[in-house]
């Protein structure tokens, strides 16, 4: 494997060589532990181990649920309140997977603000970027699905929301609608395929972690620095890093205990402050819920997606030119897919040669912006949608756009980096100057 | 055809509730201290079993529990009736309807009656949980944590929010709620002081009774509470020391490498 110089695993004993011939699976192991880390990694590259718990706490927990749940229009809620008050510590294993959920999106926005910042998405880490915006996308599918599982008012209306805006594509949408939903409305057929892709989803996404990890293993892991590990030698590569086993494995494994405190808190003393109350209510096709709001998760996208309105000059210059194609309800579907598309294009947009964000004077305003713009519009997306929230929302979703299509291309010609270290061992030392050699 | 009746008389209710919020109704809940808030909150047994005695003369005549065991009401961190007095209990509810018109005794394995149709208002199972949000998300956030969830709250509104109003709308009687989203509500007011004589002698005020069947709708809703409590501590206190060795691990071990001195 081409990447940073190091040591790999020799088989010693005669068993050890009879297998590796065969299957070098303990090479593989090897290898994945050992790789070298760069050593000035800080407490911001602990998100990816925290993901991977969360993954596997996910996949445990729902495996177990499955066997208890039922997925029947008739009997999901039911099946779901039989969990909680019949199941041996079934009440434990919902709200650690409903929790759980939340978890991995708190763990998955930091993993993604910190490659924001650090330039991660950069050339040579286009494909692991990529590849980590698929994720991105399976987890919200698989969290969609399954909040419809407890078959609750606001999973059933969620559901109708959510589908609803494949409707809006222009000719083909209420067909593309009837064939996810498996019928002209959220039914039983609905409540069966989710139940069966969200089962099946966590294994693609378990596959491409997989891959993802693969693939920043052949590039070498980003660090706050941006400057790359030497590989002219194995001698330079071990001054700039350290192994992941044990340097790494036990600093990330503090820092996941630490947030698991803060996670079993809420588990043990306030599990639904983070579910909707209506969600308490079996779910009713002739009931609108008078707000319905999708999970906390969600609701920076929902906003940019109800930003959009007919109101806007933008959105009438649109419909005009598409003939109409593309009225206010399509244009909102696609502002929200393509508010992603244009964060798993940031490679290709950012025109800086400086990978971290700590030598880029103006973009780290810029930066510190778009995360408030996150909350603006996670907090927006909760609010009702007349004044000021539609503006606030706007100006928001607009700002969203412009820092992915207009600042981060404009940055890089503009903007004047501060000198880097010229290696990860120097920017060590000047943090610890009694660092060993 | 029972379900059909119960799906149309609940949307008829929150078609009501609907058309009235949209009417610009402002919904006062007010705090009330419960025994079972805060990290280390727990159920007030006797209040579980004075809450269980009023739903049982009061509530379930028009409103049913239909997810709740009653044998349940034996289990630990609940009202925790001896065996012998649930069994007893099950066998003066309703009997059990039969495919094929027959009934049966109702035992302590089955759950509560149902309640449908023309007058009966909604399930009562889960709605402490149903009706949560007073304590956060949406009013003081996080002070949920320390104050519950707010639902019990809203039931206590509920309960003591008669104003003694009412009005007739399309042939249904509708009685001023402070409490209720919009301000009428077609339930007519439940409790009045004395209305129940406690087994225990504890007064029946119409307070008292609000709260102690709010407190036993919050076990019905969520009957695990204490033992959820209980294991927030362990999992909380073993992660913290579990947390604090691998400190301890990570700081001798980086130690070597940043230059540092360990004691």
């Amino acid at each position: 494997m081409a990447g940073i110089p190091h040591d790999h695993y020799e088989p010693k004993s005669g068993f050890e060589q009879w297998l590796h011939k065969r299957l070098p699976i303990v090479g593989l192991v090897y290898d994945t532990l050992m790789i070298p880390t760069p050593k000035n990694l800080n407490w911001m590259w602990i998100w990816g181990i925290v993901l991977v718990f969360c993954l596997a706490l996910q996949i445990v927990t729902g495996i177990v649920l499955v066997m208890h749940y039922t997925p029947h229009v008739d009997m999901a809620f039911a099946s779901v309140e039989h969990i909680m008050r019949d199941v041996n510590g079934g009440w434990a294993l919902r709200y650690l997977h409903a929790n759980g959920a939340s978890l991995f999106f708190v763990a998955v926005y930091l993993h993604i603000f910190r490659g924001l910042y650090y330039g991660s998405y950069k050339a040579p880490r286009e494909v692991t970027w990529i590849i980590g915006m698929l994720i991105y996308l399976a987890m919200m599918g698989t969290a969609f699905m399954g909040y419809v599982l407890p078959w609750g008012q606001m999973s059933f209306w969620g559901a109708t929301v959510i589908t609803g805006l494949f409707g809006a594509i222009p000719g083909v949408g209420p067909d593309i609608q009837a064939w996810l939903l498996g019928g002209p409305a959220v039914d039983n057929a609905t409540l069966n395929r989710f139940f069966s892709l969200h089962y099946l989803l966590p294994f693609v996404i378990a596959a491409l972690v997989a891959v993802h990890i693969w693939a920043f293993h052949s590039t070498g892991n980003n660090n706050p620095t941006g400057v790359e590990v030497r590989r002219t030698s194995k001698a330079e590569a071990e001054k700039d890093t350290l192994p992941f086993w044990p340097y790494f494995v036990i600093k990330d494994l503090f820092a996941l205990v630490v947030v698991l405190v803060v996670f079993f808190a809420i588990v043990g003393f306030m599990p639904n402050y983070l579910g909707h109350p209506d969600n308490y209510i079996e779910a009713n096709p002739l009931a609108t819920p008078a707000h319905i709001v999708p999970e906390w998760y969600f609701l920076p996208f929902y906003a940019i997606l109800r930003a959009f309105t007919a109101d806007v000059w933008a959105v009438q210059f649109v419909q005009f030119i598409t003939f109409g194609i593309v009225d206010a309800k399509f244009f909102g579907v696609l502002a929200m897919f393509g508010a992603i598309a244009v964060m798993a294009l940031a490679p290709w947009l950012d025109t800086s040669s400086v990978r971290s964000g700590k030598y880029r004077p103006m973009f780290k305003w810029w930066f510190w912006l778009l995360c408030v713009d996150f909350i603006v519009l996670m907090w927006v997306g909760a609010q009702s949608t007349d004044f000021p929230f539609d503006w606030i929302s706007l100006i928001a979703a607009t700002y969203w756009f412009a820092y992915f299509l207009v600042i981060l291309p404009l940055l890089g010609v503009i903007e004047k980096p501060l000198p880097q270290p010229s290696t990860i061992e120097e920017d060590f030392k000047a943090h610890y100057p009694h660092a060993a050699e | 055809m029972l379900r059909k009746i119960a799906i149309s008389a609940i949307s008829a209710l929150t078609l009501t509730t609907g058309a009235a919020f949209a009417a610009g109704g402002e919904s006062h809940v007010h705090d009330t201290a419960f025994s079972f808030e805060g990290p280390f909150g727990t159920f007030d047994r006797n209040q579980l079993q004075r809450g269980l005695q009023v739903f049982t003369e009061v509530c379930s005549a028009c409103h049913g529990m239909k997810f709740v065991p009653i044998r349940t009401l034996a289990d630990e961190g609940g009202p925790m009736l001896p065996a012998d007095q649930v069994r007893a209990y099950a066998a003066s509810l309703d009997e059990v309807e039969l495919p094929g018109g027959t009934t049966r005794p109702r035992e302590w394995t089955d759950k509560f009656p149902t309640r449908a149709g023309e007058g009966m208002g909604p399930d009562l199972s889960l709605m402490a949980k149903a009706r949560a949000g007073f304590h956060g998300p949406y009013g003081t956030g996080i002070s949920q944590l320390i104050n519950g969830i707010g639902g019990p709250e809203y039931i206590v509104s509920i309960l003591t929010g008669y104003t003694g109003e009412t009005k007739e709308e399309a042939g249904t009687t509708f009685y001023a709620n402070t409490a209720f989203p919009g301000g009428w509500i077609a339930m007519p007011p439940p409790l009045s002081d004395d209305q129940v004589t406690y087994a225990d002698g504890h007064p029946a005020s119409l307070h008292h009774m609000a709260e102690d069947v709010s407190a036993f709708l919050m076990w019905t809703a969520e009957p695990k509470m204490m033992a959820r409590k209980q294991m927030g501590f362990v999992a909380v206190l073993f992660l913290i020391g579990l947390a604090t060795l691998l400190y301890l691990t990570n700081k001798r071990l980086w130690a070597g490498v940043k230059g540092k001195k360990m004691a």
